[in-house]
């Protein structure tokens, strides 16, 4: 197990070094990294300034240090258009899309698993069939799309619900939330829904494909023949079997409903992280763009090092294969 | 296709004789839904190659543009008597036609970036299985750390460090995309190079380039065939995305993505047509080349094959 820690550790700080090392020199070498650190209107004098302290008159590798030694700091510039420090800006708008993230895995697997189980217990039926055709369309819909449509209904056509903002947000542990207070969570459900859509589909089809694998297993034949009611076999039997590639799967999604909530909150102007990046490129508010990318990545190696790390704890086949090879 | 054919132990009683190629048509026609998605997607494919002949309007020539003419419904009429069946946009553009030219955008960037991601990605995963070790090693541990990360951060990072412009856009999904084609190539291409007709060439003393691009390439392609359709459908969406973000195409490529950005600012008021209508088109687009993609699957597996 340890074995398995340490490589994986090992693992991810190569990657680290290898996407720090992709964005400095896309935005150091390919860039010129005096514009990236000024705005337009800078004078002579503090762009000499600038050149200086970013050290571009030392070797390549002394900059590369230079640049690691300031993000370790914190310190990646400050923002043209906030006029603060961008790695504050990014951490501060953290929340908002962690929670939205949250609320969309929340919904997904609430949805999904029944809907799933039921398709795959009853593949046939109109309603199973139906419920995977929902899938289909659910992967196949472009989300930002969905996300116009979903204002357009629930919001201009039908009044129901708000379509931009957190609404009210009330403070849990010292963390603004929108999940804390009603006007925050009626905010929330346009756009979480949204940004579930395609992880619901994902859980339908797991959920599907593990009932249907699962109920031709000796287990389920054994628990039906000991006298158990086919109810207690699908909800405690066979929903423990399929939890474990479902929870790994869905593990794995949360970095990519993070990367994709950037449409959405582009979409419902959700004030987080997403925004903020798009908006950034947009202003040409590179210090931000910087910053954003190193937070983003290091917070993907974080999760999926937690992932295969829990995974292997789960499923001790994993640890034994990657072991041995 | 013929690999499907050539593992399996010989029939005992005769069969007819097919050609592989008649009997993938005749395996893929089998499924009607299939033969519909493939029908839909070479009538949007003939539709983007033809946009500007049967396009009612050249939505992107001002002189035929009237601001007046802004913002009608479905089904109203312009000014100057001709009926916008799909409505129009705020600056008096036929959505119907802004369609036909935008499939055609957004079809080619797709398939442009699609060519030359399979073109890199297959050699790449090539090269890895035929050669091996450290070589293997390398290619695939990027493929590897490349794709624990979503598309859309990818691109994202890309079009942040270089900027916006088509060539820019192409570059971004070719990046996104290779790792799954170099993936793929790999995985069959190191089953195909333990077989014996491999080793027949090896022994004939032909060159290790002939060997890859005439025996084991070929070979190679069904399941790269699969991989490509559904990527080309991934490629099509992200640009899409990324242009409906504003960091994709600039304005003067107006692809569906585009479209449905302009149509954005209108929602809020009920006049939904602008975006409404771009997005069928593109949805139209994926589901017809995922159903496509699907079949295909199906009909190319081999251990599906009956």
């Amino acid at each position: 197990m340890t074995v398995f820690i340490v490589r994986r550790l090992i693992q991810s700080a190569i990657v680290l070094f290898a996407m720090s090392l992709i964005v400095f020199i896309g935005v150091y070498a390919i860039g010129n990294p005096v514009e990236i650190f000024l705005s337009g209107d800078a004078d002579q004098a503090e762009r000499e300034r600038v050149i200086a302290t970013l050290g571009l008159d030392r070797p390549l590798w002394e900059q590369y240090w230079l640049f690691i030694e300031g993000a370790a700091r914190g310190d990646l510039g400050n923002s043209f258009v906030h006029n603060r420090p961008a790695l504050q800006l990014i951490i501060e708008r953290m929340p908002a899309t962690m929670e939205l993230a949250l609320a969309a895995m929340a919904l997904a697997i609430v949805f999904g698993i029944p809907l799933g189980m039921y398709a795959g217990f009853r593949p046939h039926s109109a309603l199973g069939r139906g419920i995977m055709a929902g899938s289909i369309l659910g992967f196949s819909l472009p989300t930002f799309w969905v996300g116009l449509m979903l204002i357009m209904i629930f919001a201009v056509e039908l009044g129901w619900l708000p379509s931009t903002g957190r609404g009210q947000t009330a403070n849990v542990f010292g963390i603004a939330t929108s999940l804390a207070t009603r006007d925050g969570l009626v905010h929330v459900l346009l756009p979480a829904f949204n940004l579930a859509l395609f992880k619901l589909s994902l859980v339908i089809r797991l959920a599907r494909a593990g009932v249907r694998e699962n109920m031709l297993m000796d287990y389920v034949k054994f628990a039906r023949a000991k006298g158990l009611s086919m109810r207690r076999v699908v909800f405690v039997h066979v929903l423990k079997n399929i939890l474990i590639p479902i929870v790994t799967v869905l593990g794995l999604e949360l970095g990519s409903v993070i990367a994709f909530s950037v449409v959405t909150e582009t979409i419902f102007a959700w004030p987080g992280m997403g925004k903020l990046i798009i908006d950034s490129i947009n202003h040409l508010d590179r210090p931000v763009i910087v910053a954003y990318l190193l937070v983003t990545v290091t917070l993907f190696i974080v999760i999926n090092l937690v992932v295969d790390v829990l995974y292997s704890v789960l499923d001790p086949r994993v640890r034994l294969a990657d072991v041995k090879g | 296709m013929a690999t499907a054919l050539d593992d399996r132990p010989a029939p005992a009683t005769p069969v007819a004789v097919q050609s592989p190629f008649r009997r993938f048509v005749v395996d893929f026609v089998a499924s009607p839904l299939a033969v519909f998605g493939f029908a839909v997607f070479m009538l949007i494919v003939f539709v983007a190659i033809a946009a500007p002949l049967i396009s009612p309007q050249n939505p992107y020539d001002l002189m035929q543009l009237d601001i007046l003419d802004g913002r009608v419904a479905p089904g109203g009429k312009s000014s100057a008597g001709y009926t916008f069946f799909l409505g129009s946009d705020s600056q008096g553009r036929d959505m119907l036609s802004g369609i036909f030219y935008g499939l055609r955008i957004s079809l080619g960037v797709g398939v442009m970036s699609a060519i030359v991601a399979v073109f890199i990605g297959m050699s790449a995963g090539l090269t890895a299985a035929y050669f091996g070790g450290r070589i293997d090693a390398l290619i695939m541990r990027i493929v590897d750390i490349q794709l624990s990360f979503p598309a859309i951060l990818v691109a994202l990072i890309l079009l942040a460090v270089l900027g916006q412009g088509t060539g820019k856009i192409i570059v971004a999904l070719v990046a996104v995309q290779w790792a799954y084609y170099a993936r793929t190539v790999r995985g069959t291409a190191l089953v195909e190079r333990r077989k014996e007709y491999i080793e027949a060439a090896s022994c004939l003393a032909l060159g290790h380039a002939r060997i890859v691009f005439r025996h084991l390439l070929p070979n190679c392609l069904p399941p790269l065939i699969v991989v490509g359709t559904v990527q080309v459908a991934h490629a099509i969406a992200l640009e899409a995305t990324l242009s409906f973000l504003g960091i994709g195409l600039p304005i003067t490529e107006p692809s569906l993505g585009l479209l449905i950005a302009n149509g954005f600012e209108y929602i809020l008021s009920g006049k939904y047509w602008i975006s409404f209508f771009p997005g069928l088109a593109l949805l139209l687009t994926i589901v017809s080349i995922n159903l496509v993609g699907d079949q295909l699957r199906d009909v190319l597996n081999p251990r599906l094959q009956r």
